[in-house]
């Protein structure tokens, strides 16, 4: 991140947009944005210098509610979107936004290698296990026996995909959960989040009140992590192993080397064609 | 031709050879020597399906102008061994007039070449070489053709020298020796002096080291790509001079991830392209759409081989088109733009660069493997650059100052609305790949839709893209119309039309989408035939022309695959042999 632009006057709010969020009453990724905003706020970020960067989903909307530089790209990409903008312009913040079915299945591929790659990005993953947007269908999160979906009768039959060990697992730097039913801890890892230099994914457990209703029950469900976040991947995979996935907080942060292009021009292309020259 | 083949115009020259007889260094050091000679030039390789090794064959064409195609047939076929040459049989046209040269050492010549006519001499280059410490038959069998081929001794070591520099001592010297060797050993008495020295350094420059120069030339600082044949070297040359221009390549995880990784960084203001091949491309297109709706500049070059799926990765065909123009849903207009030549490369992506970032949009380059994995001796490329107006006119139109009523995908004029970079105070909008209003705010409403479409629609029909959509050449009542890589031999079989009484005019489309149909029309004039030439069987570019009614009723098509490369005079069976199978 960047530490240069100071604003001290902007609050939460001045950092909202004025699009009207098409989200249900109720739905867990409001929280999501409130606690965005704060962590902005908070860091005192420039917002021009903060770019949020989605793909498709409910989830995946939050960009346009902020008020920075945005782009919505389409199902599954976002990480390549921010990659990219984050190898051409080193100098902005960038936050990546979506779901769980826009991060684990579609985009599955990308998270993993995002994970490896380090680049100093944060990963914002609203699980609700479910596809939300396309009206409640199982998602790479979503437990074997979940048999509302017309698409699955039975259940998937599959075990979930546990997003913080696949993370560590493929080389993340910064492995933690939140809750949007627990907005202050949420915006507090957020912070963390931001200003890890490197790839920090942050799982948000963010109910869908519309396919999941039973997910209200997550706020007696959830639990704060008893112990200090581990620098050692070992360690962290015991603890993710032995974890109901509930537990809230900073699981595993570790500084590795951060993948960013950074070269100064010492050529011009007219300098290059003498090579052809015979 | 008798003993050698006669110097006047050049040469066509194959040699062939197994995995690790040096067919293709021995072409890479004669093309490098007719530069130096003075000549112009030509290499293509062909190479079996192995992944390393395996037989290949390097052909070589050069003479005194510009060389855009392989010709019709070799007058030289140089055979260092002859290992499974026959897969390569139908890629070397022989007739009485060529000669073989091999050495009787080296096994007899597979019947299927012998068929042809071709006269054939056998030297003693393994003697040569056995002779010599740490000899090479091929090092010795080009000293002896370089000498046949009239070329001065000085520009074969100049040729090895660049081509094997980089190998160090240990293999130079003993090369250099065999080249001597051979060359003082040849009987025939070298031709006529050789061409004279070009008042310009000529280049010599693959097709796709061409690609990646234009790329830069027109200000690209950001590629993310992932391998693919035959793009692979696009990518080869970039990554380290990318470095030295200040800017990246990064190699994506798949072509998915590329092509959103450069809509990313063009997003935050980097001009930026990425290199792959049809199925890459394939794999694109939904990104492409993305750059298309949120108004993204980014360019992709595509280099074309064998298709569909994953189809003939190592040979070339044209058969791309109309995935390029085609390929994404929705309406989604976008540049389709096809280099004409080795050379052309450099220009028509630099154009394609400038064109993307003037007219915030999508242009796909049609290159393919002819051309980017052939390498050619070449006059520098020009200084004026392409289209109708000076580059600075080619730049992304970008909003300057922090306007409170900055709307991203405002309707302008000419349908470019400026785009605000990250950074800049007071110009932040969300960039959308949903149907959006001017602001950028996700929208279904019909209003919106038909607004939206139209901006991106005219400001790419509205451009003025001046005189280099295509490439004209010669008068004439015959009219052979093409587009991309076929433009060589096109060119070259309107020529020979011409010179042998039939008056025929050449027309090579550089700029495919938006067509420039009124200017077509006009070039086509009242041609009283018509055929229209590519490398691919649905006649793609045939059925284009027709469906945007830019063709008249009597035009015809001649349309075949790949691999092999078309050859000028089978153009001109087709144009003249009015009841040849070609008819459509
Ligand atoms: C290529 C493609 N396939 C399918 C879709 C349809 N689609 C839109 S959002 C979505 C799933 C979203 O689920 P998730 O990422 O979990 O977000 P949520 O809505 O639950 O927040 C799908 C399948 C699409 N937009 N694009
Ligand atoms: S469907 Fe679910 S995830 Fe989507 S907005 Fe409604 S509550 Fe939220
Ligand atoms: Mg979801």
């Amino acid at each position: 991140m960047d530490v240069a632009g100071i604003t001290p006057t902007l609050r939460a709010k001045d950092y909202k947009s004025d699009v009207a969020p098409v989200w249900c009453p109720g739905c867990g990724h409001f929280s999501v944005l409130s606690a965005v905003t704060k962590a902005l706020a908070h860091l005192k970020l420039h917002k021009e210098r903060v770019a949020m960067i989605s793909g498709i989903g409910c989830s995946s909307r939050l960009p346009a509610y902020v008020d920075a530089y945005g782009f919505h790209g389409i199902h599954g990409r976002a990480l390549p979107l921010a990659s990219g903008l984050k190898a051409a312009r080193p100098d902005l913040t960038v936050i990546v936004a979506g779901g769980d079915g826009d991060g684990f299945s579609i985009g599955g591929n990308h998270f993993l290698h995002a994970c490896r790659r380090n680049m100093d990005l944060t990963y914002i993953v609203m699980d609700n296990e479910v596809y939300g947007m396309t009206k409640g269908q199982a998602s790479p999160t979503t437990q074997p026996d979940w048999a509302k979906s017309k698409l699955t009768p039975h259940g998937t039959g599959m075990r979930p995909f546990l997003p913080t060990a696949i993370a560590l697992a493929a080389g993340a730097s910064f492995i933690a959960r939140g809750f949007a039913g627990d907005p202050n801890g949420l915006t507090k890892l957020l912070v963390e989040a931001i200003e890890h230099p490197g790839f920090a994914f942050l799982q948000v457990l963010s109910p869908c009140q519309t396919f999941r209703p039973e997910q209200k029950e997550w706020k007696h469900l959830v639990h704060p992590v008893e112990t200090a976040p581990t620098d050692d991947p070992v360690d962290a995979a015991r603890f993710i192993q032995a974890d109901d996935g509930m537990a809230l907080g900073l699981f595993y942060v570790r500084r590795l080397p951060v993948w960013q292009p950074q070269n100064q021009p010492t050529a011009t292309p007219a300098d290059l064609e003498r090579e052809f020259a015979l | 031709m008798t003993d050698r083949p006669t110097l006047a115009g050049g040469a066509t020259l194959a040699i062939t050879g197994s995995g690790g007889s040096g067919a293709v260094t021995a072409g890479l050091i004669l093309l490098a020597a007719v530069g130096r000679a003075g000549y112009f030039g030509l290499l293509g390789r062909s190479a079996g399906p192995q992944i390393r090794g395996g037989e290949s064959a390097a052909m070589l064409r050069f003479g005194l102008r510009p060389i855009e195609c392989m010709g019709d047939r070799f007058d030289l076929l140089v055979g260092l061994d002859w290992e499974n040459v026959a897969r390569f049989a139908d890629e070397l046209p022989l007739d009485r007039d060529s000669l073989i040269l091999t050495d009787a050492q080296a096994g007899p010549i597979p019947e299927i070449l012998v068929r042809s006519g071709a006269q054939v001499r056998s030297l003693p280059w393994k003697a040569l070489a056995d002779a010599a410490a740490e000899g090479r038959v091929n090092m010795v069998a080009l000293g002896m053709v370089g000498a046949m081929l009239g070329l001065p001794l000085d520009a074969l070591e100049a040729g090895a020298r660049t081509t094997l520099g980089g190998k160090g001592g240990r293999v130079l010297t003993p090369s250099l020796d065999c080249i001597r060797s051979g060359y003082s050993a040849a009987d025939a008495v070298p031709v006529s002096p050789s061409a004279l020295a070009p008042a310009v350094a000529r280049w010599n420059i693959s097709g796709n080291e061409a690609a990646g120069l234009g790329a830069v030339r027109g200000g690209v600082r950001f590629v993310a790509a992932y391998p693919i044949t035959p793009a692979s070297e696009v990518l080869e040359w970039l990554a380290p001079r990318l470095e030295l221009l200040g800017g990246s390549l990064l190699q994506a995880e798949d072509e998915l991830a590329s092509i959103n990784m450069i809509i990313g960084s063009s997003f935050g203001g980097v001009p930026s392209l990425t290199a792959t091949s049809g199925p890459g491309l394939s794999l694109m297109v939904e990104g492409l759409g993305l750059a298309v709706a949120s108004e993204t500049p980014v360019v992709v070059v595509n280099v074309q081989r064998g298709g569909p799926s994953t189809g003939i990765p190592t040979k070339s065909e044209q058969s791309d088109l109309n995935i390029a123009l085609y390929g994404l849903h929705g309406d989604a207009p976008h540049l389709v733009l096809a280099a004409l030549g080795i050379r052309d490369c450099i220009d028509t992506v630099e154009w394609a660069v400038g064109l993307a970032e003037r007219l915030q949009t999508v242009a796909i380059v049609l290159s393919d493997q002819m051309l980017g994995q052939s390498r050619a001796i070449i006059d520098p490329p020009g200084d004026r650059p392409f289209g109708a107006g000076e580059r600075p006119r080619l730049l992304r139109p970008i909003a300057q100052d922090a306007d409170p009523d900055h709307r991203r995908y405002r309707p302008a004029p000419d349908g470019v609305s400026p785009m605000a970079l990250p950074g800049l105070p007071g110009g932040m909008y969300t960039a959308e790949g949903l149907e959006h209003g001017a602001g950028g705010t996700p929208s279904s409403r019909a209003i919106d839709h038909a607004e939206q479409l139209d901006k991106r629609l005219h400001k790419l029909t509205g451009f003025d893209y001046g005189p280099d959509w295509a490439e004209i050449r010669g008068e004439g009542d015959h009219l052979l119309l093409t587009w991309g890589s076929s433009a060589g031999p096109v060119f070259e079989a309107a020529e020979r039309l011409r010179d042998s009484g039939t008056p025929t005019r050449a027309i090579a489309l550089r700029l495919l989408a938006p067509l420039q149909r009124d200017a077509l029309l006009e070039a086509i004039g009242s041609a009283g035939s018509i055929l229209v030439v590519e490398q691919n069987q649905a006649a793609q570019c045939f059925a284009y022309l027709h469906s945007q009614r830019a063709l008249p009723e009597h035009a015809r098509s001649f349309a075949r695959p790949g691999p092999l490369p078309l050859r000028p005079a089978e153009i001109m069976r087709a144009l003249t042999d009015r009841d040849g199978r070609e008819e459509t």
